[in-house]
This record gives structure tokens, sequence and C-alpha cells, in this order.
């Protein structure tokens, strides 16, 4: 089992690597869900998808781990170890899902079954993959609830999800995800409409997780406050593309997308915080992405940009690096 | 346990009320079963009279019903007019009868119906699944006589089968093997029409519940852990299904006793359909009265082992 | 901005007071008769200054909802009183209290659950004018379609089914909704969480421009004070049923007092200030 501390060999081919990833639901001439996205993971990093609604950050997701639905046009080429994934069957994909590449979506309560003890479910996973006996499949599920720091887990390996709490189900539904010790887990929301102070709980367990076992790790999430010193790097995306991508900190301090500038503006900056300044109005990104945008030539965020200028209709602008290891699609980020 | 203990007692009540119905509701039809004496110019209308009296039909409802349940009580079940003999006897052997057919059909009919539901919920909106809803639909338009008369005039015309009842004449001579041959090869147009007459509904029905429940996040999270398509089916799927299933077998069990007359009737299956028919007929009163007290302990029984069914299967239902 | 708002605050009247509100509930397991007692609320304690945004923070299962429900009538505390203005609604009789109703309107948390999926969002705006009885259909589809513009929905969407409008706009819709009757008290419960947080700041917007065009009192129940916090003229922390602070925004922000208002704000910040290293102070 691999951990952070083994050395990654420099230049090593990335974990994951996609390249013109166009998804369709419903057909070659509808609206792209996702359209031509170059993207590239490092075994062991942790790298934050930061969109809204419809930005396709779930259909990402969903690409990944192969469970798009059967209807769906896909362009483009996915490749995980070298190997391309688009090329798999079914079965070949069972293989992957679980063991290589998991999952974690948003709703933990709706995503165990609720007939079923939440041990058992963990056993399912690990027997899916692995043919154990069935009093190693026990000792196993224990250890991985033990893992995600659950105190009681005999307890809760016998109980049924309609008997445990928000925060514990998040921890069983991440024990599912890492039974195997996959080599990269993709977390779709993991804490929205949670309480916050659960939130915090849960990141650091991830954090904590991810240390001990050195998976690489997706981080889908609306909020940019919750990758802030959690991710390495983040890739911001709005209307099926990234329009922005780098590591955290320099991206957080300085945006060059006027999409990320305008999210970072709604988190509170220290003067308000502190009480002195009550704000009348928030920095709200005004309007919100709707069909017709995404079949536009130009860029999709162009109806709603503060920096747009006469080009911006005509064409999506092609990546630009203005520094190195940053790169934003954008005619007018103002530098 | 203190839900069962109340559900037995409304059980026990609900027999109470049906009984007292019943003997109302026969008494409410005009005459009596020595009525057809009457018509027999042989016999005076003094003998008639003395067998009424004898029989206690002379005495008021209320009294009769009283002394019945009194016998009941003792285990005796009243005395059959036409068969002239206990009511008790004839209902064990009839309702046996009864039982032998419908379980066979019951017990097919749902082994059938969950793996085809099951297959045809996973093809949803495929050729397989759209064949097997124009199927049902077609099975659940044919009326049941239909298809029992159609069977029939198949065998008779093929002579592949016997024709009716529930033994051959020279059964009682055969060695045990052999018997229970000829009882299945008389089983198989009654069960044939049982079957095809329940089937559409149930197949419906699991194909109903499968597919909702293939909608729910959890079939997806399983699906991404690597989960495979067969256990996803029989493991996740079906569990969390079998509620309205649970339910619906509850009526199943229900109807043992009183679903399959018509069948019986027209196949000459000696079950405990032709026997009440005639009675009804003849107003065999204590004979009506016992049939229809046993099939409404059976549905009594059928949807009390629906409830503990759901309270084992169903977690969420469950005492803690 | 400033004084002249802070001099509002100090001197508004409150639109609703309660005094004492309890509420216990009494759960029942399925085919048991053991019973849990669930004390919800004990012995709350309010003030809703009118024509301001108060908001009320706590972690589930703190007794929030129970409260909206209380105050916007939905559920009848066990002992207590809500003051609306003059009027104790805990004593009226139910045809009083629904004369009154139109002053308290709520919105839920889940839009897509709170709005009937067969109507039309037209007809989910008139639904309660009709039942109040405060006009024709015609008129009323008129008015239903100046609310959804006022609430920035186009009027040209008016016979879409709710589940064709996207989570944020089902929102706005639930509000459009709810101010129809031009209510005097708003009671949001966790109407924001599972937006976005650029719907979230647009919802927000929303409800000052709508508070201080129709003078409106607003309470916002929520869990996250991280965009709450700072649009708030007033903030009450609740846990376990009990009211532990309360206050005006700035002064619970910069001095809170009680243990669970600290540990409220601190894991909030917790992200927040991971977040503030990251942007090196940016202001």
């Amino acid at each position: 089992m691999r951990t952070l501390l083994d050395p990654v060999p420099t230049g090593a081919s990335p974990l994951l690597s996609v390249r013109g990833l166009t998804v369709r639901y419903g057909g070659p001439h509808a609206a792209p869900a996702l359209s031509c996205l170059n993207l590239d993971i490092a075994h062991g990093e942790i790298v934050g998808v930061l969109g809204e609604s419809g930005s396709g950050k779930s259909t990402l997701a969903l690409s990944i781990s192969g469970l798009l639905p059967s209807k769906t046009c896909i362009e483009g080429s996915i490749l995980f170890r070298g190997q391309d994934l688009r090329q798999l069957e079914e079965s070949g994909w069972q293989e992957i899902r679980g063991a290589k590449i998991s999952a974690m979506f948003q709703e933990p309560g709706l995503a165990l079954s609720p007939v079923m003890r939440v041990g058992d479910q963990i056993a399912e996973v690990i027997r899916a993959h692995r043919p154990t006996a069935r009093n190693r499949l026990k000792q196993e599920c224990l250890q991985a609830l033990t893992e995600v720091c659950m105190p009681e887990a005999d307890r809760i390996y016998n109980s049924y999800p309609h008997q445990l709490s928000g925060g514990q189900l998040h921890r069983v539904v991440m024990a599912q995800a890492l039974a195997c010790q996959p080599d990269l887990v993709i977390a779709d929301e993991p804490t929205r409409s949670l309480d916050v102070t659960i939130q915090a709980e849960i990141l650091d367990l991830l954090r904590s997780v991810r240390r001990k076992f050195g998976c690489a790790l997706i981080f889908i999430t609306h909020n940019p406050a919750l990758l802030a010193g959690f991710a390495d790097r983040v890739l911001v995306m709005y209307g099926g593309r990234i329009v922005e991508h780098g590591p955290v900190t320099q991206v957080f301090q300085r945006p060059f997308h006027p999409y990320t500038k305008g999210l970072l503006q709604l988190i509170p900056s220290s003067s308000a915080r502190e009480g002195l300044a009550r704000m009348t109005r928030l920095p709200a990104i005004p309007g919100s992405l709707s069909d017709a945008d995404r079949l536009t030539r130009g860029c999709v965020f162009e109806p709603r940009c503060s920096a747009r200028i006469a080009r911006c209709q005509s064409k999506f602008p092609d990546e630009s690096t203005p520094e190195p290891d940053r790169r934003v699609s954008c005619f007018n980020h103002g530098i | 346990m203190k839900y069962l203990r109340r559900r037995a007692i409304h059980g026990v009540l609900l027999l109470f009320g049906v009984s007292v119905l019943c003997f109302l509701f026969s008494d409410l039809a005009p005459g009596s079963f020595f009525d057809e004496m009457k018509l027999n110019p042989q016999i005076s209308p003094s003998t008639v009279a003395a067998l009424r009296s004898q029989y206690g039909l002379d005495q008021p409802l209320a009294l009769r019903y009283f002394l019945w349940m009194k016998s009941v009580a003792r285990g005796d079940w009243g005395y059959s007019f036409a068969y002239n003999a206990p009511v008790r006897s004839l209902l064990v052997v009839r309702a046996r009868n009864t039982m032998i057919l419908t379980t066979t059909a019951t017990l097919l009919a749902w082994l059938i119906a969950i793996p085809l539901g099951i297959w045809v919920a996973d093809c949803a909106g495929r050729l397989q699944d759209r064949l097997a809803m124009a199927g049902t639909s077609v099975l659940l338009a044919v009326p049941e006589l239909v298809l029992v008369l159609a069977l029939l005039y198949w065998i008779v015309r093929t002579h592949a089968l016997p024709v009716g009842g529930m033994a051959s004449p020279n059964a009682d001579s055969l060695a045990l093997w052999a018997k229970l041959r000829d009882l299945a090869a008389h089983l198989v147009v009654p069960v044939a029409t049982l079957v095809l007459a329940s089937l559409p509904i149930l197949l419906r029905h699991v194909r109903a519940s499968i597919i909702e429940v293939l909608r729910a996040p959890f079939i997806q999270a399983a699906r991404g852990h690597g989960i495979g398509r067969a256990r996803l089916l029989f493991r996740y799927a079906l569990p969390a299904a079998a509620n309205p299933m649970i339910s619906l077998f509850g009526l199943s069990i229900a109807g043992l006793l009183s679903g399959s007359l018509l069948v019986e009737v027209i196949m000459g299956w000696p079950g405990l359909g032709p026997l009440l028919l005639e009675a009804s007929i003849s107003r065999d009163i204590h004979v009506v009265v016992g049939a229809v007290m046993a099939s409404t302990l059976f549905m009594i029984l059928g949807s009390f082992l629906a409830d503990v069914m759901l309270l084992v299967v169903d977690p969420r239902v469950r005492l803690d | 901005m400033g004084s002249e708002h802070a001099a509002r605050l100090a001197l508004a009247p409150s639109l609703v007071r309660a005094r004492g509100l309890s509420k216990r509930f009494a759960q029942r397991q399925s085919f048991s008769r053991k019973e849990f007692l669930v004390d919800a609320l004990t012995e709350v304690d309010l003030d809703l200054p009118s024509q301001c945004l108060t908001t009320l923070v706590g972690e589930s299962g703190c007794g929030k909802s129970t409260l909206a429900s209380c105050l916007a009538m939905l559920e009848r505390p066990d002992r207590g009183e809500i003051w609306l203005e003059d009027r104790d609604l805990t004593r009226l009789s139910p045809r009083d209290q629904r004369k009154l109703r139109p002053n308290i309107q709520m919105v839920f948390q889940d839009s897509a659950g709170a709005l009937n999926p067969r109507f039309s969002a037209a007809e989910i705006i008139m639904e309660p004018l009709e039942i109040q009885r405060q006009g024709t259909r015609k008129d009323l589809r008129a008015r239903a379609c100046d609310w959804m513009a006022e609430v920035g929905l186009s009027p040209d969407w008016a016979d879409r089914r709710p589940l064709e409008f996207s989570g944020g706009q089902r929102q706005r819709l639930a509000i459009a909704r709810a101010i129809a009757l031009k209510p005097k008290l708003l009671i949001l419960d966790e109407s924001l969480s599972g937006l976005d947080l650029s719907t979230q700041a647009q919802i927000l917007n929303l409800l000052l421009d709508l508070q201080a065009e129709h003078c409106l009192t607003c309470l916002l129940i929520s869990h996250d004070l991280t965009l709450v916090g700072q649009v708030a003229d007033f903030v009450l922390v609740m846990q376990q049923g009990r009211i532990v602070e309360s206050g005006p925004r700035a002064e619970i922000f910069r001095r809170p007092q009680h243990p669970h208002t600290q540990q409220l704000l601190a894991s909030s910040r917790v992200a927040e200030s991971a977040f503030r290293a990251a942007a090196g102070g940016r202001s």
C-alpha cells in the first residue's frame, strides 16, 4: 500500500489524463454538458473542481467513473494509468470502479440501501473486487470503519442507515469508497447541506485519510472556502469548460478569470468579518447559465461577464499561460 | 409483540362478525334445505316438518346461532344435510384438495413472476419489455373462464391430459409414485389456468417496483463501487422493492381458499368451490357457514403473514 | 449605510415578540407503546425587530424549524405567547388565525417539495391569493406575472412547471408566492442551503431589495454564516431548543459570549481563515 511518503518518480506519467472530453446528453446536437476538457491528475494530489450547478462538474465525475447513461454522446479520451477507459466494456468498468477509481456522491443517506446493514454494504464492495473469506470480510470492514475514525465500529457495522446521523453516514460512505484502497477518489460535493461543524470534521477526515492512503482526490464543490488549505490545485469550471487552472494559493491570491474573481469576492474578507462593515448588498455575479449559452461559438461566460469585449462573442478563448503553471481561457483577464 | 397480539384479537373479532353475517344472510335467503322435499308428492308435509324440527330449523335464528357457536367451541362444526356427514370432515377433505391446487399455482406464479419481473424491469423500454407488457395485457383482458375453457378444449381434442377431476378412476390401486404422477397430470390444466390468470398482475407489480427502485441513488452508488449487474438486481434492488410485493403476497395467501372457485367447478376438481356452490344452492346452511369461515380465516392469516414478513424484511418498520 | 442604519436598528420596535415558548413532541416507534419525549423548544424568548433581517443559526436538530412553524402558526406551542404587534397568536381561534395568516409567510428548504409539481408557476403564486379571495382569476394572473418579474423570473415562464426551473429559480418562485400576500414577516427556513454560493448571494440580494421595497421583516434560518453573516442586522443563536445568545450582528461577531456561538463562528472561520491565508490577506 502506497503512502504519501513514497517518492513519486519525477516525470512520471499522470494517473489520469483527459483529452478533448466532450459530453452531450440527449443526442449529437444537444447542448454540451462538457466541452473539450483537458485535464491531468498526478498520483496522490488533491485537485479541487470549483463550479456552480450546470458547470459540468458532476458530469466530469460521472464520466471518469463510467456512470453516464448509455445514450450519451462522448468524445475524447480518458486515460487512466495509460489505459483508455472509453474502450472498456461494462465488465472492465466493474473492475475499475470501487477498486481503482472510487466515487462519493452527495447525500450519503441516499447512497446506501435502506434495507441492508451498513457493514454488509461495505462488505459487498470488498467482495466485488477481491474474493474474501466470510470472517476476513468482517475484519476488513471493521478496519475500514476504524480508518475513518468511527468509534464503536462494531455497533455501526450492524446498524441500518436510518439509525445513523448525517456525520456518521458520511464516514460510512467514505469507508465504502476507500475499502479497496483505490488510486483515485472522486468526492462530488460531499459536504453539501451539512452543518458547518460537521463540514469541518469531514474535511479533516478526508485530509488525514488521504495522507494515510496516498490516493489522488478530486474534490468537487461550489464553495471556494472549502478548497483553501486543502487542495493542491484548482480547476474552475463554467458551462462545461475549464476557465481557469492553477495552484490553489496562486489562483485565490490573484485570480485571472472574471468568473473566478466574482466567486472569490463572495467569501467575506477580514474587514466585514470583524463586524466593522455590514454589507447592504453582496457582490453577486448577475444572471445565470442557460442552455442557449452553451451553444454559443464564443465564451460561455460572456453574457454574465463584467469584463467582456467584442471578441468574446465570436470565439471561445484558447488557453493562455500568463504565468508558469497557470492557465486561463479569457481574452481580457487583465494581465 | 403487543402489535401481534392486537392483530390476533382483531382477527378473532372479524371471524365472529363474519359468522354472524353469514348466518344472517343465509337466513334471509328464502326457504331451507327441506323445501326441495316439499315438491316431492311422496313425502308428506308432516314428515318435512318433523325433519325440520329434528334439525332445529324451526327455532329462532339467534338460538340457532348460539347453539352453533357452542358446538364450534367443542370442535363440532355442524352437520351437512345433503351429505349426511359432519361439516368438519367434509371441509377438511375439500379444503385440502383446494389447497393442493392453489398452493401449487401460487408458488408457481410467484416463482415465475419474480425473476421474470426483474429481468423485464432490467430491460425496461426495450423489445423484451414491450413484448412482455403486451402479453400481460392480453392475459389480463381474457377472462379466467375463457382460459380454462380453451385449455379444456385443447386437451379434449388431443387427449394429452385427463379431462377433469383430481384422480383417475383406478387411482387407488396405483403405487405411490404412479399416484403422484396421476395427480400431477390432473393438476396441469387447473394450475395452468390459475397461473395464467394471476401472473400478469404479479409480473406488472414486480416490474413496477423494481423499476422504481432502480431509479434510486443508492443503486447508482453501488454501480459506482463496481457491483455487478446480477448482484445489483437481486441483492440491492429486490430487497428494497420488497414492501409492495409482500403486501401482494399477503393477498395471494388470502386467496388460497377462495380464488379458484371457477376453475374447480369447470374442471370438476373436488375442492371447496363446488362444495360451496352446491351448498349455497341447496341451502345447506352449516356447510355454507363453515366454508365461508374457512376462507375468512385464510384471509386473516394472509394479511397477518404479510405484516409479519414486512416486519422481518424491512428494518425501518421494525421494533428496535 | 453607516449611521442612519445604525440609528434605525437602535429604534426598531419589535414586530414579533415571543415569550416562554415551549414545545414537546412525543415520538412513538412503529408497533410499540414506548414513547420518546423530545423537547424541541424550551422557554424560548425572542424579538424580531421590524423591517430588519434577523438570522437564526444553530445546528441540525436544535429546534429552528419548530420555532419557525410556531411563529408561522403551523404548530401550536405547548406553552408561551407569540405577539404579532398587539395580538397574541397563541390565543386566537382558528378563524381569527386564518385572518392573520397573510401577515406571516414562510419559504421552505426544499423548493421542489414545497411547490405543487402539477401547478404552473403562475398558478403557484395565485394559489394563496385565491385562498384569501383577493380577486378574479384574470386579475390574479396579471398580479402573479408582476410578482414573477419582481423576483427576477421572466413572466414568459408563467406556464412552466416548477421542476423545469433550476433550484435557485424555484426558490425565487417560492419567495414570490410568499410575498404575494404582502406579509409583514417573511420566514425563510434554510431556504438557501443546497444552493450554489453565487445563487445564494443573488437570492440574498433579492431579499434585501424586497425588504427595502415592501418594508418586510425577515427571519432567515440557516446553519451557515458565510453569506448571511455579512448582511444580517441581528443574530439569534440556538442550541438544543434554547436561544443561547442574541444581539446585533456586530456584537455577536466581535464578541461572542456563549461557547456554542464561539464554536459556530470558529467552524465557519476554519475554512475561511485558511482561505484568507491562501489569499494572502487580500481585502
